[in-house]
C-alpha cells in the first residue's frame, strides 16, 4: 500500500519564549516492511542539529530555534509503501540488546493488577509458544482496557489505566509493555502512524503501539487496541522503554510561556 | 579483629618508609602538635574546604577532620598498585566499549546479560556509540584497603565522578605548609600533577568536530552539592569555566556557553551531575541542572561528556564481582589487584551462607554508596543484625556480603598521643590519550578505635598519602 502522511504539529506560546530544543523521530523505520518514497520535516524557524541513527535504528535529528518565538510548527510530509508483514519486523537493523527492554520504567511499571492480568492470560496458555503467549496478553490488555478517547492524559501510567478500565492507544502499548515484561518477555513502546479505516472502527491516525521479542521471529508488534498486530495501515517511526522515549517530538522551551499544542494528522492511501 | 597490620612496624621494628615519621614525632612537643592542629584547621577554614553530608542535616560546612600523621608507601609498593589500578582501569573501559556494541563478554557466557542490559545504568540511548578514543569513565576512583605488606584489595570501582580528589591536593598543600621540613628530609613525589593531566587528558578526548585548541568546562549541579568545593576549586586549578545547566545551552550541532563576549563553544564537558539530570529531554523533564538537547549533540560527536552516560553501568556492585573476569578477557592478563570474595544475596546458595554468617560479614547494598545502609557484622550489636536480617530476607537481590577485613591501620594522633586507626586508600587514575595516576591518592581513616567505616559521612577523616621517590 503506498501511504501518504501530512502531520503537521503546532506549539504556540502565550508569551514569547527565548528558544525551543527539539529531537525528533519523525522518519519511517528502514525494513523490510516499508520503503521511504518521499519524506521532509520541515521546522517553522531555527537550525537543523546533528541527526544519528541511534542503537534501537531510529533516525533521531535534533532541532534548535532562537526565541523570541510565539510559535513554531514542525511539519511531516511524505510517501512511504507498506508491505503487510504481520506485525514482523524483518530486516530492521538495530543494536540494543532484547533483554535491555526487560526494564520498568515509571508508567510501565506493573503493579499486583497488571501482573494478574498477565498470568491469567496465559493461566491456560500450557506450552504454548511465546507468539501464542504474546497474541494472548495483547488480547488480554485490549479487553482489560476499553478504547475510550478522553478518559486518560499524557502521564497517566500504565497501572492507572488498568485500573480505570479505559484508554487510548498510549495506555493500551503502556499496559502491554508491563505485562509482557512481568512474565520476563521483553516488550517496548512503538510510535508511529495508522492509516484510517473505513469502518468505522475508532482509531488514532497518530498511534502508539508494543512490540513483543519473540526468539526466532525477532520482534513482532502488537496492537491492542485494534486488536491486530501492524500490517501495511502501520507506519512505524520509533520505539523506546515508553511513551517518552519514543515520542515522534521530544521539545523543551526556554522561558516563561505556557505552550499549547495543535496536531492534526492524515494518513490517505494513494491507490489501492 | 584483633590481628592488623599496622603500616608502621613489622615485627617490632619500624618500617623503612617510616623511619624519618619516628623521629618526626619524638621530637614534637604535645604544645606544638596541638598549635600545628589549630594551624591546620584554620588553614582549612581559609580554604573553604568542607564537606557537606547527604542525609545527616546538621553543618553543612563541616570540615573533614585533618590527620597529620602521613600515611607512606614505598617506591615498589606504588608502583605494584599503580600497575594494578591502570590494568583495571583499561579493563573497565573495554567493558563499556564492549556491552554498547557487540557485548562479547556477555556471549562469551563471562558475564551474566541481566546484570548488564537489565542494570539500572544500563544506557539504552548510547548503544552502538563509541566515545572518543573509546574512553566512557575517563576519571576511575579504586577504592582500596591493606591486609598485610603486600596484600591490597579492590573494595569498589568508581566510574563516574569519583569525589575527593581536592583532598588529596590539599592534604599536600597544608603538610608542606606546616612542616616544611618535612619535604626536605622525606624525597616524597609530587601530586600536584594532577590539575595539568586532568586538563589534558580532557583535552585528548575532545570530538571529532572539534577543531583547534578544546573548551573544556566543568558542569555542576551547584552550591548545593556537597562536593562543590572540588568543582570550583578543580575549575580554577585547570582554568576552565565552572559552569551550571543553565549556562549552557543547546544551537545547531554544538553546545554553548553563555559568556559577556557572547556565546563560546563547548567541547569537552567535565560533568559532576548523574545521567538522569543531564538531558531533561531525555530522562527527567522536571531537572533543571542537565541541558536540554545534550544527548543528541553528544550522540551526533558535538561534544564529549566525562565520565560518558552509560559509564556507571561498570562500577555497580553485582557488575564488581566480574571485574577479574573483565581482566582475563580483554586483556589477556591476571589481575594484579585482587577483588574481596563477594557473595551475592540474589544467589540462593550464597544467602543461606551470608543468613548464617551475618554477624561475621560486612553487606553492602548494591547500588549504596557513602557506607549509608551497610551493616559490619562483627561491630554490630544482636538487635542490629538481625534487624539487617530482615531487610536482606525482603530484598535479597539489593545485598552483597563480603568477610570482614582486617584493615590495616596507620598511626594516627589521638587525644592520648599516636594509636594506630583503620585506613582505605583511594587513587584517582585518569584515562585519555594515556592512562596514568599521580602517585598517591585521598588516605581515609577511621578515627573512632576500632571502626572499620572510614567514609567522612561515618564520622572518617582524611590524611595526606606520600610516595617515597626511588
Amino acid at each position: 500500500m503506498i501511504l501518504t502522511v501530512h502531520h503537521s504539529t503546532r506549539y504556540v506560546y502565550d508569551q514569547p519564549v527565548r528558544g525551543v530544543v527539539q529531537s525528533h523521530r519523525l522518519t519511517p523505520s528502514l525494513f523490510d516492511g516499508q520503503r521511504l518514497i518521499d519524506w521532509r520535516v520541515l521546522v517553522s524557524d531555527g537550525t537543523a542539529g546533528g541527526a544519528f541513527r541511534d542503537g534501537a535504528g531510529d533516525w533521531v535529528a535534533s532541532h534548535s530555534a532562537h526565541g523570541p518565538l510565539s510559535e513554531i510548527t514542525v511539519t511531516v510530509e511524505g510517501q512511504v509503501e507498506t508491505v503487510d508483514l504481520t506485525g514482523v519486523l524483518r530486516g530492521h537493523r538495530e543494536r540494543v540488546p532484547p533483554e535491555a527492554y526487560l526494564r520498568e520504567t515509571l508508567p510501565t511499571r506493573p503493579d499486583v493488577a497488571l501482573i494478574e492480568l498477565g498470568r491469567e492470560a496465559l493461566a491456560d496458555a500450557g506450552r504454548a509458544d511465546a507468539l501464542e503467549r504474546a497474541h494472548l496478553l495483547s488480547v488480554a490488555v485490549g479487553q482489560a482496557i476499553a478504547y475510550r478517547p478522553g478518559a486518560t492524559h499524557a502521564h497517566t501510567t500504565a497501572a492507572e489505566a488498568l485500573g480505570l478500565g479505559e484508554g487510548v492507544c498510549q495506555d493500551h502499548a503502556h499496559a502491554l509493555c508491563a505485562v509482557a515484561r512481568a512474565q520476563d518477555m521483553p516488550a517496548r513502546y512503538v510510535s508511529g502512524y495508522l492509516h484510517a479505516t473505513e469502518d468505522g472502527t475508532p482509531h488514532e491516525a497518530a498511534h502508539a503501539w508494543a512490540e513483543i521479542w519473540v526468539p526466532g521471529l525477532g520482534w513482532v508488534g502488537f496492537d491492542a487496541s485494534n486488536g491486530c498486530c501492524p500490517d501495511d495501515r502501520y507506519i512505524r517511526l520509533g520505539s523506546g522503554h515508553d511513551a517518552r522515549a519514543a515520542a515522534p517530538i521530544r521539545g523543551i522551551a526556554r522561558g516563561q510561556g505556557r505552550e499549547s499544542l495543535d496536531v492534526t494528522v492524515a494518513v490517505e492511501a494513494a491507490q489501492q | 579483629m584483633a590481628e592488623f597490620f599496622n603500616e608502621m612496624y613489622e615485627a617490632g621494628q619500624i618500617r623503612a618508609p617510616y623511619a624519618r615519621l619516628g623521629d618526626w614525632t619524638e621530637a614534637m612537643p604535645a604544645e606544638l602538635r596541638s598549635l600545628k592542629q589549630a594551624e591546620a584547621e584554620a588553614l582549612f577554614r581559609r580554604i573553604g574546604i568542607t564537606f557537606a553530608v547527604y542525609g545527616e542535616g546538621g553543618d553543612p560546612d563541616r570540615l573533614i577532620p585533618f590527620d597529620m600523621f602521613p600515611r607512606v608507601f614505598t617506591h615498589a609498593e606504588w608502583r605494584r598498585l599503580e600497575r594494578g589500578i591502570v590494568q583495571r582501569a583499561k579493563a573497565l573501559n573495554a567493558f563499556l566499549v564492549d556491552v554498547y556494541n557487540r557485548g562479547e563478554i556477555v556471549r562469551a557466557g563471562r558475564i551474566p546479560a541481566h546484570l548488564v542490559y537489565r542494570n539500572e545504568a544500563f544506557e539504552t540511548a548510547v548503544v552502538g556509540f563509541t566515545p572518543p578514543r573509546g574512553v566512557f569513565s575517563h576519571i576511575v576512583g579504586v577504592d582500596l584497603v591493606r591486609t598485610g605488606p603486600d596484600d591490597f584489595f579492590v573494595l569498589e570501582d568508581n566510574c563516574r565522578t569519583p569525589s575527593g580528589v581536592s583532598y588529596m591536593l590539599e592534604n599536600r598543600e597544608i603538610m608542606m605548609r606546616l612542616f616544611p621540613a618535612l619535604f626536605r628530609e622525606n624525597r616524597i613525589e609530587p601530586v600536584d600533577g594532577y590539575s595539568e593531566a586532568l586538563r589534558r587528558t580532557l583535552a585528548s578526548v575532545a570530538p571529532a568536530k572539534c577543531d583547534g585548541e578544546p573548551t573544556i568546562v566543568i558542569l555542576t549541579p551547584g552550591p548545593l552539592n556537597s562536593a562543590y568545593y572540588e568543582h570550583s576549586f578543580l575549575a580554577d586549578l585547570m582554568g576552565v569555566e565552572l559552569v551550571e545547566g543553565q549556562d549552557l545551552f543547546v544551537e545547531g550541532e554544538h553546545v554553548w556557553m553563555r559568556t559577556t563576549r557572547g556565546p563560546q563553544r563547548v567541547d569537552v564537558i567535565y560533568r559532576r551531575i548523574d545521567d538522569a539530570f543531564i538531558d531533561p529531554l531525555c530522562s527527567r523533564p522536571d531537572s533543571m541542572l542537565g541541558v536540554p538537547g545534550l544527548m543528541d549533540v553528544y550522540r551526533s560527536g558535538g561534544v564529549t561528556i566525562a565520565s560518558a552516560p552509560g559509564a556507571g553501568v561498570a562500577d555497580d556492585k553485582a557488575v564488581y564481582t566480574f571485574v577479574p573476569e573483565m581482566i582475563r578477557f580483554y586483556l589477556g592478563e591476571e589481575p594484579i589487584l585482587q577483588n574481596v570474595p563477594t557473595w551475592q544475596c540474589a544467589k540462593r546458595d550464597d544467602l543461606k551462607y551470608v543468613l548464617e554468617h551475618l554477624a561475621e560479614l560486612v553487606v553492602k547494598e548494591v547500588h549504596g554508596s557513602g557506607g549509608y545502609g551497610m551493616l559490619v557484622g562483627p561491630k554490630s550489636t544482636a538487635e542490629q543484625v538481625e534487624a539487617f536480617r530482615e531487610r536482606i530476607i525482603a530484598n535479597p537481590a539489593n545485598y552483597i556480603a563480603q568477610p570482614t577485613l582486617a584493615l590495616s591501620a596507620c598511626p594516627t594522633f589521638v587525644d592520648e598521643g599516636i594509636a594506630p586507626r583503620h585506613v582505605d586508600l583511594r587513587p584517582y587514575c585518569l584515562v585519555g590519550d594515556r592512562v596514568e595516576l599521580v602517585p598517591g591518592g585521598l588516605t581515609r581513616v577511621a578515627l573512632t578505635e576500632g571502626s572499620l567505616v572510614v567514609n567522612s559521612s561515618q564520622g572518617g577523616g582524611v590524611k595526606d598519602t606520600w610516595v617515597l621517590a626511588e
